[in-house]
């Protein structure tokens, strides 16, 4: 392990603050894994971020771009990374060197709440691992929780497994898988955890088609009870559905980079450097599928606790200042950070005071919904249910009120091709809550699923987009084609949807070429 | 100290120089290579590659914002609906757009000169007054009441009542005792002055377009940043030429297009005119910087050039730069009389700008001598 990893000894009043504050926040019914610290300089601070947050990861040149983008902000003054915390049990939070006391307290409370968040939300637990390394089943949770998740090791494991490979093939012949695996990132099932591996089929298995079950009769009642066409027609369907299990995948395959794992020839350092892409694709997926509940729960947390509790009055009002800047929108951006923490105040308020439920949803009398309270104080009760339980759609999806897009002056905006502008289309909360979703579903990428694996009978992969609205964008759709190719090694063919009209792109490794279908 | 991303930003700087995996520089996010934005702000994008997905075209999707304004408003900001506030959590994956990086212009002539190594221009002693001048950089707690900073003054008077409890949300009076005041302070810093002028002539015949105009402009912009640092005081002035040639503003100078032959002398000479009229050449260092496709309208034209050149420009001008932008009709031979004409004249400066790409060499041949 690299030197600071080793390297947790945190200078003794930092130490002090930090038990001070988790025992704060073991009070206040967080439920954390053990967080150690690192202080870092700018510079370290910098190359971990690029590294998003692991002291050791596979080579590859974007780390490069991101370290160069981040130091470079961090030079002209832009932005600067306070804080920093990984899904790791123990988990890592790196502080930065010279912040002052008051921001080093901000984020142990910040980080408290993230890793409270890691623990207990139901979209972590597919990142848990067994003892060899590998993702374990996560509907499954024992009492006493204590899960693997040793993720560090894992990525450098990982790391040193793509040295090995860059040592005995080259490093540009590796990069360049490895960029055209990236470029498959994206094609995985957000529930292919939780589902498990198909079970395999015993291949021996009835050769034969089954008889089609009878229902009893009489002799004499047999042609009317179990009628010859009806029969017939059954064994034809039984025989079509068997056909289709034949083909494979037998049902459309959103995990497309396992599919190509299952299926295709691929060299043995190719698939394991595939299987290095997914593996690490879907430990950052429950954090993208989480950001607003996520920063929400860990910003709520961070100011609840540090303003009853952790807080002397002097210091309040560096901590106002700093906090104010955390939670800032600016040109109509949405702050995952603010949008997340208004909503759960508003759903422990609404809680607090009994606003659900039927009676609730009927009234009609907005006199008496202004000022509704049953007094119930299930507030804090319902905040840490919907954060184990929840993800950012759900979380959207269910608990967005009109009254919270008003109050938070939420609008909806789309591209207006006569001013070459994104314009504020709307304030209705139908819109709104929509495009929200909308934005959210997939984590805003494609559904995209393969669908044949023998296409034309002529061993071609076809995958199909299921077109929601809004095009592919055309340029990367055919780079991403070739990556597809190099990686199945024949023909691939997309089903998709330009302008309303169903067309299939092909690229057949030397050109791309576009059929329109008919509709 | 070494760090272990060294490795991989060495590997992506040789990406972006195209020394290595040439495949990738498609997807190098283009964008120009400087934009002014407000008065002394301008934008540098950082280079940053883009690993293509499946993803959504950007402009049919929309999605949902927070703030003020009315349906139909324009969408302060961009497309980046969802982008942290203030990059506070590190970015995870690949960056997907370029950063505009906002600087001054003072810092942005400091980087161009490092990554240039350009020198310092030399002083010709034509000007050696100094001036003090002062700048405020600083706070301190002693100073004249005119300098005090209120918000300063004010935080430090909140923050002390709240801490002694003498703060009554309430009633929120926040008087400041003495102890709380804080003055702006500054710094006295010596300051050459300086007078110099920079003549840019523009080809605007037939031959020019677009694309050639845009490379003048972005070389100029620099030219400009570059001698601003380096003199306090800088005059810049406009001439357009084809087979006449007249001065015009900044504007009308980058935007103006005309057809026609090209008269190269017409310029020169309204130049050397401009110069005799207001900058008498023992006050002020003086630039010339022409820029062309090449193609003159004569072999008699150009001889003129070399003659008012000789005659008049080279003994008042610090230097005399031509610079040369490839056009599908030039024949580019003025180039080549110049070099011919000029060969041993230190003072002649001329360089090729085949495209955009060649702009920072064309920079350094300019600007590298420290004329």
């Amino acid at each position: 392990m690299s030197e600071f990893a080793l390297k947790t000894s945190l200078p003794s009043y930092l130490a002090r603050e930090q038990e001070r504050i988790e025992s704060i926040a073991a009070e206040s019914g967080l439920d954390f894994f053990p967080t150690v610290y690192e202080i870092l300089t700018y510079d370290q601070m910098n190359e971990i971020a690029a590294y998003s947050g692991f002291p050791n990861r596979y080579p590859h040149w974007r780390y490069g771009m991101e370290y160069e983008r981040l130091s470079k902000s961090y030079e002209y003054g832009l932005s600067k990374i306070y804080e920093m915390v990984i899904n790791n049990n123990p988990s890592y939070a790196y502080l930065l060197e010279g912040n002052s006391l008051t921001d080093q307290k901000l984020v142990m409370a910040h980080v408290c709440g993230h890793v409270d968040f890691f623990k207990n939300n139901f979209c972590f637990r597919s990142t848990d691992l067994d003892t060899g390394g590998r993702t374990t089943n996560p509907a499954q949770r024992p009492a006493n929780y204590d899960p693997n998740r040793r993720w560090i090791d894992k990525m450098a494991n990982h790391g040193s497994r793509v040295r090995r490979h860059v040592a005995r093939i080259g490093i540009n012949k590796v990069e360049e898988f490895i960029d055209h695996c990236l470029s498959l990132e994206n094609l995985i099932d957000p529930h292919a955890a939780f589902r498990g591996r198909r079970p395999d089929k015993d291949p021996d298995a009835d050769e034969e088609v089954a008889a089609v079950p009878r229902l009893k009769s009489k002799g004499y009642m047999e042609s009317f009870i179990n009628p010859d066409e009806y029969i017939e027609a059954q064994r034809q369907k039984m025989q079509a559905a068997k056909e289709k299990e034949k083909r494979v995948p037998a049902h459309p395959e959103r995990d497309v980079l396992a599919f190509l794992l299952d299926h295709a020839p691929l060299e043995r350092w190719e698939r394991d450097i595939l299987e290095i892409v997914r593996e690490e694709a879907l430990y950052f997926l429950p954090q993208m599928q989480t950001k607003i509940m996520n920063e929400g729960w860990a910003s709520y947390w961070h100011s609840k606790l540090m303003t009853t509790r952790i807080l002397d009055a002097s210091e309040i009002i560096d901590y106002a200042d700093n906090n104010a800047g955390v939670l800032a929108t600016s040109g109509g951006r949405l702050n995952p950070y603010k949008l997340g923490v208004e909503l759960y105040r508003h759903i422990e308020d609404r809680w607090n005071r009994g606003q659900f439920g039927k009676e609730w949803e009927d009234c009609d009398d907005l006199e008496a919904k202004k000022n509704w309270n049953l007094r119930l104080d299930l507030g804090k009760q319902k905040i840490f249910e919907v954060r184990s339980l929840y993800n950012d759609v759900t979380f959207i999806d269910e608990f967005l009120t009109p009254d919270f897009c008003r109050e938070q002056k939420l609008f909806s905006f789309n591209w207006s091709s006569r001013n070459e502008r994104f314009e504020i289309e709307s304030r209705e909360f139908r819109q709104i809550k929509e495009k929200l979703l909308a934005q959210l579903t997939n984590n805003g990428n494609p559904l995209i699923a393969v669908e044949d694996a023998n296409h034309d009978n002529r061993g071609e992969l076809l995958l199909r987009h299921s077109h929601q609205g809004v095009d592919l964008r055309a340029d990367y759709a055919r780079e991403v084609m070739k990556s597809l190719v190099r990686v199945w090694k024949r023909p691939v063919n997309l089903l998709t949807a330009v302008d309303g009209k169903p067309v299939t792109i092909r690229y057949d490794g030397r050109e791309h070429s576009t059929r329109q279908m008919r509709p | 100290m070494s760090l272990k991303i060294d490795q991989d930003h060495s590997r992506f700087r040789s990406i972006v120089r195209g020394k290595i995996r040439q495949n990738l520089r498609k997807y190098i996010s283009q964008g120009e290579l400087i934009g002014r934005k407000g008065k002394d702000l301008v934008s540098i994008p950082l280079p940053q590659i883009d690993i293509p997905r499946f993803r959504f075209g950007d402009k049919q999707q929309g999605g949902a914002g927070q703030g003020d304004g009315n349906p139909g408003d324009p969408v302060g900001g961009s497309d980046q609906g969802d982008e942290a506030g203030d990059g506070k959590k590190a970015g995870q994956g690949a960056g997907e757009h370029s950063l505009e990086v906002d600087v001054t212009l003072d810092e942005l002539a400091e980087i161009l000169g490092e990554e240039l190594q350009l020198p310092d221009i030399l002083d010709k002693g034509k000007s050696k007054i100094v001036n003090a001048k002062d700048r405020y950089t600083g706070i301190r707690r002693v100073g004249p009441e005119s300098l005090r900073h209120f918000r300063r003054t004010y935080r430090e008077a909140l923050k002390r009542q709240i801490s002694v409890g003498s703060y009554v949300p309430d009633k929120p009076v926040i008087v400041p005792i003495p102890d709380d005041k804080r003055y702006r302070s500054w710094k006295t810093e010596p300051e050459p002055v300086a007078n110099a002028v920079i003549i840019y002539m523009m080809d605007v015949s037939g031959s020019m377009g677009d694309e050639q105009k845009e490379i003048v402009r972005i070389e100029s912009f620099w030219i400009d940043t570059w001698l601003q640092r380096q003199y306090k005081g800088l005059e810049s002035r406009y001439i357009i030429h084809d087979a006449t040639a007249r001065e015009v503003d900044r504007e009308t100078f980058f935007h103006t297009r005309e057809s026609g032959g090209t008269m190269i002398s017409s310029a020169y000479k309204l130049a050397s005119q401009i110069i005799d009229d207001h900058y008498p050449a023992e006050e002020w260092n003086i630039y010339p910087f022409h820029f062309s496709d090449g193609d003159n309208w004569s072999m008699d034209d150009t001889l003129t050039c070399v003659e008012i050149l000789k005659q008049k420009l080279l003994p008042r001008v610090n230097m005399f730069a031509y610079g040369q932008v490839e056009s599908p009709y030039g024949s580019g031979q003025f180039i080549k009389d110049l070099r011919e004409h000029f060969q041993k004249d230190a003072r002649v400066v001329t360089s090729d700008i085949r495209d955009k790409d060649a702009i920072v060499n064309s920079i350094k041949d300019f600007l590298g001598k420290g004329a």
